[in-house]
């Protein structure tokens, strides 16, 4: 093997950051989303609301139990098949979608184990100085309970981050699309690729970063 | 004021309360002692509906219902009419001791922040904790945070506060300030209902001693009376037994 092109890999780097950016949206809205939809299948577990229970459980075994490469096709080619009105769903859309879906149903789970971890005899304390059950919720059980989940969110966070790269096999010029391009135009392919991998470690390390100074804050309240 | 009459609760076919009438008076002292399994625990959890009883009418103050008939708007007004010392404490983790004891008077009765924290710290200060106002749980010894559970119970300005065993989770080097906490909100007259197996403390704070057996009230009285000269065999059988493993207040 040859040395490596350094200079090469320089020159990547400024293509590659412009492509950064769409990468980290497409996480981030998978997040945002995946958050909300992961709360409220958590809610549904917890109170074992009757009809929608059942539900939530197909839901979560079929998004977990099947490939999310398998789950992007299926919404970007599969889809607009199935569904008339959807003729045609961009790359971005389907990817983000398919992160919401497959990465809720793993939330949901940590979610509800966190709720349901609060200490019992602390929800007995607030009912019985009066609080009513969203008293209760907001003020003692979900501050509880997000500490107990957020490291296992961010770990989701930290993979969903990297599952983003799946988007280039929708066709989305993304981190790992644009690297493909490159490589192909210029055979380099060991260090384009060794590039990207660059990229996705360092925003992984900055990430495990803030995770820990938040994980030293939420701890406060609890040090001996 | 607080009445009980004929408080039923089941657990499937397990009658757990056989209809238990109690009447408490305003800044009455009432100690409930009896053998493990007996309801006690259900009778407390009962009076604040942390369990939701099957038969019986609950007076408390102003409030007057029919248990089974019971709105949330009633079950609300008598969680706010009782405090409840419980026997693990039951501190909220995620807050201070000064937020303990103010989380309800912000949350349920809705002081300004600024009021409830005065209140906070003047029971701080009644609880020997001032200098713990900023403590979480965690930091705390297990005295010190049942005195701030006691503190807790005490902002809420009840009509009586429920204590569960409170001493009874504590390793042994802290009961006598927690007991000594107790008699002190006695001695202010604070109405109070309290089940213990202290039974130096039933002597010496209670007005009034009952002898729980079966779900049933089997014989109640002040204390000279209930321990010296007790009427019913099960409650002396049962004297016999604790003051044995308790030598040191054999009856005089
Ligand atoms: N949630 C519940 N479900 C079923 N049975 C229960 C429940 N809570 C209590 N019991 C039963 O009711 C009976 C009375 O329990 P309780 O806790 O009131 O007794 P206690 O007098 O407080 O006893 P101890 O001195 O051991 O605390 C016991 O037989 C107990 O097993
Ligand atoms: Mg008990």
């Amino acid at each position: 093997m040859s040395v490596l092109d350094f200079d090469y890999m320089v020159g990547l780097v400024p293509i590659l950051l412009r492509y950064l950016p769409l990468t980290l949206a497409m996480a981030a809205a998978g997040m945002a989303l995946a958050l909300v939809l992961a709360c409220g299948l958590a809610v549904i577990r917890v109170l074992g609301i009757p009809g929608l229970n059942g539900v939530t459980l197909l839901f979560i075994s079929f998004f977990r139990g099947t490939p999310l490469l398998v789950q992007l096709f299926l919404f970007y080619y599969g889809l607009p098949q199935v569904l008339a009105f959807l003729t045609q769903i961009d790359g971005i859309t389907a990817t983000i979608m398919g992160l919401t879906l497959h990465f809720a149903a793993y939330m949901a789970e940590s979610i509800r184990a966190a709720i349901v971890g609060v200490d019992r005899s602390q929800t007995e304390a607030a009912l019985s100085i009066g609080m009513t059950n969203g008293q209760l919720m907001r003020r003692i059980v979900l501050p509880q309970a997000t500490r107990v989940a957020v490291p296992t969110l961010m770990n989701y966070f930290i993979d969903m981050i990297k599952a983003t790269s799946l988007a280039f096999t929708l066709g989305v010029t993304e981190l790992m699309g644009a690297t493909q391009k490159e490589a192909a135009g210029s055979f380099l392919y060991f260090e384009a690729f060794i590039t990207v991998a660059v990229f996705y470690w360092v925003i992984v390390e900055l990430l495990a970063w803030c995770q820990r100074r938040l994980e030293t804050r939420l701890n406060e309240a609890y040090r001996r | 004021m607080i009445q009980v009459a004929n408080l039923v609760k089941r657990f499937g076919d397990a009658t757990v309360l056989d209809g238990i009438d109690l009447a408490i008076d305003q800044g009455e002292i009432i100690v409930v002692i009896g053998p493990s399994g007996t309801g006690k625990s259900t009778l407390l959890r009962c009076l604040n509906f942390l369990e939701r009883p099957d038969a019986g009418q609950l007076t408390l103050g102003d409030l007057d219902v029919d248990v089974t008939r019971a709105t949330r708007a009633d079950i609300l007004a008598a969680r706010r009419r009782t405090a409840f010392v419980f026997q693990n404490y039951a501190l909220f983790a995620n807050k201070t001791a000064l937020q303990n004891i103010v989380e309800g008077l912000i949350v349920v009765n809705r002081w300004p922040k600024a009021k409830a924290h005065a209140r906070g710290r003047e029971i701080l200060r009644r609880i020997g904790l001032t200098d713990k106002a900023d403590a979480y749980p965690a930091s705390l010894s297990g005295g010190q945070q049942q005195r701030v559970g006691i503190g807790r119970a005490m902002a809420a300005q009840a009509e009586v506060i429920l204590f569960d065993e409170p001493t009874s989770s504590l390793d042994p080097e802290w009961v006598e300030e927690v007991l000594a906490l107790m008699k002190q909100l006695a001695a202010e007259r604070q109405t109070m209902l309290v089940v213990t197996h202290e039974m130096g403390f039933a002597r010496d704070v209670a007005d009034r001693v009952v002898f729980m057996e079966g779900g049933r009230i089997v014989e109640q009285g002040p204390p000279s009376q209930l321990f010296n000269a007790p009427r019913d065999p099960r409650t002396r059988d049962f004297l016999r037994k604790v003051l044995a493993a308790q030598p040191a207040i054999q009856p005089s």
